[in-house]
């Protein structure tokens, strides 16, 4: 039949079949995200003067861009959206405690195999770690679809993305996605389904394909997608996602791919996004030496539990360098409490590093500002111009193992060079 | 006022979907976060939100955008985030339409959405100058530059209704969808 994962993806939501890209059509999304852009959709709600929704049970709402609330404004926002969610009985909510959206949706089973996920935040591609086709869209096509259940969807084209492994110690998933979004740049992608194939992939955790289709929103991409497959299933079975629930959706054999990229990971150097642009990727060599004032672990691309472990195995024993601030922000709550349950917690604030409450942080400019000329290395997803405080300073994007190695050097540092004794770079090792 | 496309088109006829005037030119790959940063979401206000687009770039940027009506980019223009503020920031300040060689797509959702008019023609941009005059015919699929006629793909009737509506919102408001009702 020939058709890619978005075809089956939009024929499925919409009710079509046999699409094509190009083709435009009113799709109807599983899932409404909105974080705390959900104040801005509650007010625009209210402008509508509609109180009937079309589905409360397909809205999601976390507060995690700007939490605990930094001023009464944001204070009343949140509580504007938690009066709504009673009122309007959105089980779904998710408040200042919970971590950041993505990952606190995936952790609580609520994203599933061959679902249309819509949310207010570009980073919804990470969806496609499960087999679902997640999007970003602004808040009025969320206060849209809470309304009329739908939007316009154009159907995209597609990319084959086939990662060839396994990569050298000291690289990572976010090496192989900087390497690409080098390679194709940041409009690589555009409007295109990118689907991630080869052995490489399917070997890595639920958690490192996460790094992966998050980072996929830089090349431009609508969508990301990695097959899913048993360790899928153990991961959606832990979530609590039943089974019966869900029904997943793989591209035929033969569909018509745009465009095959091959990436070659075997000899890969860990990888660095230098300021203003992700796609202004270089060999961490290139860079290396280049002296730090901060170093932050965390965002929806690279601080779930595997990250801060993979960080901290770099940190033990170590201090983080004179003079730098060295700061960590879980993804989530849950992965806060398992990383303090076994230590990895106290390991980071032992080496110097201090350590936030989950969300969004200094990736949202919630903490962790720069003052002029000041230098951040960051395990998130931009660098853009003043995205971190000043508008005179500077972000570069590495893996957690780099920003570890960095951290202890207080210059950028090829992780390769301090590699932990336990070895590391297992892959598919844990969640 | 002429619409539709096709070879029946008569283009450059004066029509409501005529809107420019001065421009400022930008290069490729402008981000969200350099179109108003993140610590202005805070606020929904175009006017408001206006005062903060394109502060990175400093005050000469931010003057020159109050004088233009039409923003011209490069390649993959409102690339990064999904805030919608990028787009009512602009319609804020005065811009009624952005000339690029491309857009991101949420930043060309979002501007569809607050009814700002968005154009894809190389052609036109390679034409720009920093003293260009800018018009754009969304009907009728042409732009104007410097009296110079450029073509485009004119807008798909869904999308138009929406723009003329001023967005999303106000076009499901006057009857565009079926919305339940209280």
């Amino acid at each position: 039949m020939n058709k890619t994962f978005a075809e089956k993806a939009i024929q499925r939501a919409s009710g079509e079949s046999d699409l094509s890209p190009g083709q435009i059509v009113d799709a109807y999304p599983d899932l409404y995200m909105s974080h705390t852009a959900s104040w801005r959709c509650i007010r625009t709600l209210e402008k509508m003067g509609v109180t009937r929704l079309y589905d409360p049970s397909r809205i999601a709402m976390v507060m995690d861009h700007i939490s605990p609330a930094l001023t009464a404004k944001t204070a009343a926002d949140h509580r504007l959206c938690r009066e709504f969610a009673d009122r309007m009985g959105v089980e779904a909510f998710f408040d200042v405690n919970a971590g950041i959206a993505h990952i606190v949706l995936m952790e609580r089973g609520l994203i599933r195999p061959g679902e249309l996920i819509i949310g207010t935040d570009s980073h919804s591609t990470i969806y496609g770690a499960l087999g679902a086709f997640g999007t970003g869209v602004g808040f009025s096509e969320i206060t849209a679809a809470w309304v009329t259940g739908k939007l316009w969807m154009k159907v995209p084209g597609s990319i084959k993305v086939e990662v060839q492994g396994p990569l050298p110690a000291g690289t990572y998933p976010k090496d192989v996605m900087l390497k690409l979004i080098g390679e194709l740049t940041a409009d690589g992608a555009t409007y295109c389904s990118v689907e991630f194939h080869g052995s490489y992939v399917q070997g890595l955790s639920t958690s490192e394909r996460m790094t992966m289709c998050n980072l996929a929103m830089e090349l431009g991409a609508k969508n990301a997608f990695v097959p899913p497959d048993e360790e899928t299933r153990r991961y959606l079975a832990e979530a609590g996602a039943e089974h019966d629930r869900y029904e997943a959706l793989l591209p035929d054999p033969d569909a018509d791919y745009e465009r095959v990229v091959g990436i070659d990971g075997r000899a890969l150097r860990a990888q660095i996004s230098a300021p203003h642009t992700v796609d202004n990727v270089v060999d961490v060599g290139d860079v290396a030496g280049t002296s730090l004032d901060q170093v932050f672990i965390g965002s929806c691309a690279n601080a779930k539990y595997d990250d801060l472990a993979t960080a901290a195995r770099f940190l033990a024993g170590n201090k983080v360098a004179k003079g730098v601030r060295l700061i960590v922000t879980p993804a989530s709550a849950e992965i806060m409490s398992k990383a303090a349950a076994d230590g990895t917690l106290s390991t980071l604030i032992e080496a110097g590093a201090t350590l936030t409450n989950p969300g969004c942080g200094a990736c949202a400019g919630n903490g962790g500002a720069m003052a002029d000329d000041e230098v951040t290395l960051s395990t998130a997803n931009r660098n853009f111009r003043g995205r971190m405080g000043s508008y005179q300073s500077e972000i570069y994007l590495s893996s957690p193992a780099t920003a570890a190695a960095s951290a202890i050097r207080g210059v950028i540092t090829d992780p390769a060079q301090l590699l932990p004794e336990t070895g590391d770079n297992r892959q598919g090792a844990t969640t | 006022m002429t619409v539709g496309s096709g070879s029946n088109r008569v283009a450059a006829q004066p029509s409501a979907a005529m809107l420019g005037g001065a421009c400022i030119v930008f290069g490729d790959n402008v981000n969200t976060d350099v179109i108003i940063p993140g610590r202005y979401l805070v606020s929904i206000d175009p006017a408001e939100l206006a005062t903060h687009a394109f502060e990175p770039l400093g005050e000469q940027v931010q003057n020159k955008l109050l004088e233009s009506r039409v923003v011209v980019g490069g390649r993959n223009f409102g690339c990064g985030s999904a805030r919608e503020q990028a787009a009512t920031c602009l319609i804020g300040a005065g811009v009624q339409a952005v000339l690029a060689r491309s857009f991101a797509r949420v930043f060309f959702r979002n501007a569809i959405n607050t009814g700002l008019v968005v154009v894809e023609c190389s052609a036109a941009v390679d034409a720009v100058r920093d003293t260009s005059a800018v018009w754009v015919d969304y009907h009728a699929g042409t732009v104007c530059v410097d009296q110079k006629m450029f073509e485009f793909p004119p807008y798909p009737e869904s999308l138009r209704a929406i723009v003329e509506s001023g967005g999303l919102i106000p076009y499901l408001m006057s009857g565009g969808v079926e919305v339940p009702s209280k």
